[in-house]
């Protein structure tokens, strides 16, 4: 992955997010001292590369009603896990889904899908579904409810120096 | 809380968590969808935003592709300690999320590191300061189709 110092900039202004205003891009040029055309092709560029994945915004999950969430985990087929992932991670209601390494004997799932909903029934309705679409090819299966955010802080790009 | 909310703001929610273009003008390309004007779509979001409906609005990053390492570790703290132990871990500037789960495995946290030697580090010396056991869950595949949820 190779970011230039000009791309580094654009990220950093953008961390906290994009100004609200029409023409938002021609903004951010502005304050990085760039042509709007040169922040539009880098931003592009940044996404075909994968480090952007998309413009938009997150929802706040607890002030849309969303209060219960249920981190599901599942034992799959290492074989098979793959493709099982890819239809898990398609549910609309499952916001993440991962391959994550065993650790046996304590833990035997290697496939994460978290599930939000308004109250615990909603989302162990949901868990029932992932569960369905699962049938055979889930060997064993738990789900985790939160009950406590004990610490969340944004994930920042730390300043590079120099 | 979803009561107030209007069916547009629902719809512009759930819009919001798809792509929007990279051009000049972003937000009229949203009028368009929703056939109200570009300005009303940006008073909208902003409105969401304030009411804390939505977090932020912007470019979403790849955190792995802008250089760091992330791993999901999780530990089986005893509840006469838990406090304790919540403080030592948190203590760490490298946890970025902490959840309590109701589960033997009860304290579930990412840390965020600039490289995987300092997340084998940081997991070593949370182990040793609390004499407990960092399980540790690095993703080895994602998959990711998007991260919505319907408003």
């Amino acid at each position: 992955m190779t970011l230039n110092p000009t791309d580094r900039a654009i990220i950093e202004a953008t961390q906290a997010g994009l100004p609200l205003v029409p023409a938002p891009f021609a903004v951010l040029a502005q304050t990085l001292g760039l042509s709007e055309d040169d922040v539009l092709e880098r931003l592009k560029r940044l996404k075909k590369l994968g480090v952007i994945r998309r413009i938009g915004a997150a929802p706040n999950h607890y002030r849309l009603g969303m209060t219960a969430n249920g981190m599901t985990v599942w034992d799959v087929d290492d074989a098979i896990v793959d493709d099982i992932g890819q239809k898990v991670g398609a549910l609309d209601f499952v916001t993440h889904s991962y391959q994550r390494p065993r650790a046996l004997p304590d833990w035997p799932y290697n496939l994460f899908a978290m599930v939000h909903g308004a109250n615990r029934d909603e989302v162990l309705a949901k868990r029932d579904q992932v569960a369905e679409l699962l049938g055979d090819t889930c060997r064993a299966s738990d789900i985790l409810f939160s009950t406590r955010i004990l610490k969340k802080t944004g994930m920042r790009l730390r300043r590079k120096e120099g | 809380m979803t009561g107030e909310l209007t069916d547009l703001d629902r719809r512009l929610i759930n819009r919001l968590q798809d792509d929007l273009p990279l051009t000049s003008r972003p937000f009229a390309t949203l009028a368009n969808e929703l056939g109200i004007a570009e300005d009303d779509v940006v008073d909208r979001i902003r409105h969401l935003r304030d009411e804390g409906l939505l977090t932020r609005f912007g470019p979403f990053f790849d955190a792995e592709a802008l250089g760091g390492a992330f791993c999901l570790c999780a530990m089986a703290v005893p509840q006469e300690s838990f406090e304790e132990v919540l403080t030592k871990v948190n203590a760490h500037p490298e946890v970025a999320h902490n959840y309590e789960r109701d589960h033997k495995l009860n304290m579930w946290f990412v840390l965020a590191t600039e490289s995987r030697s300092a997340i084998r580090e940081t997991a070593r010396a949370i182990e040793q300061e609390t004499g407990l056991k960092v399980l540790q869950f690095p993703k080895e595949r994602e998959f990711f189709i998007g991260f919505r949820v319907n408003a």
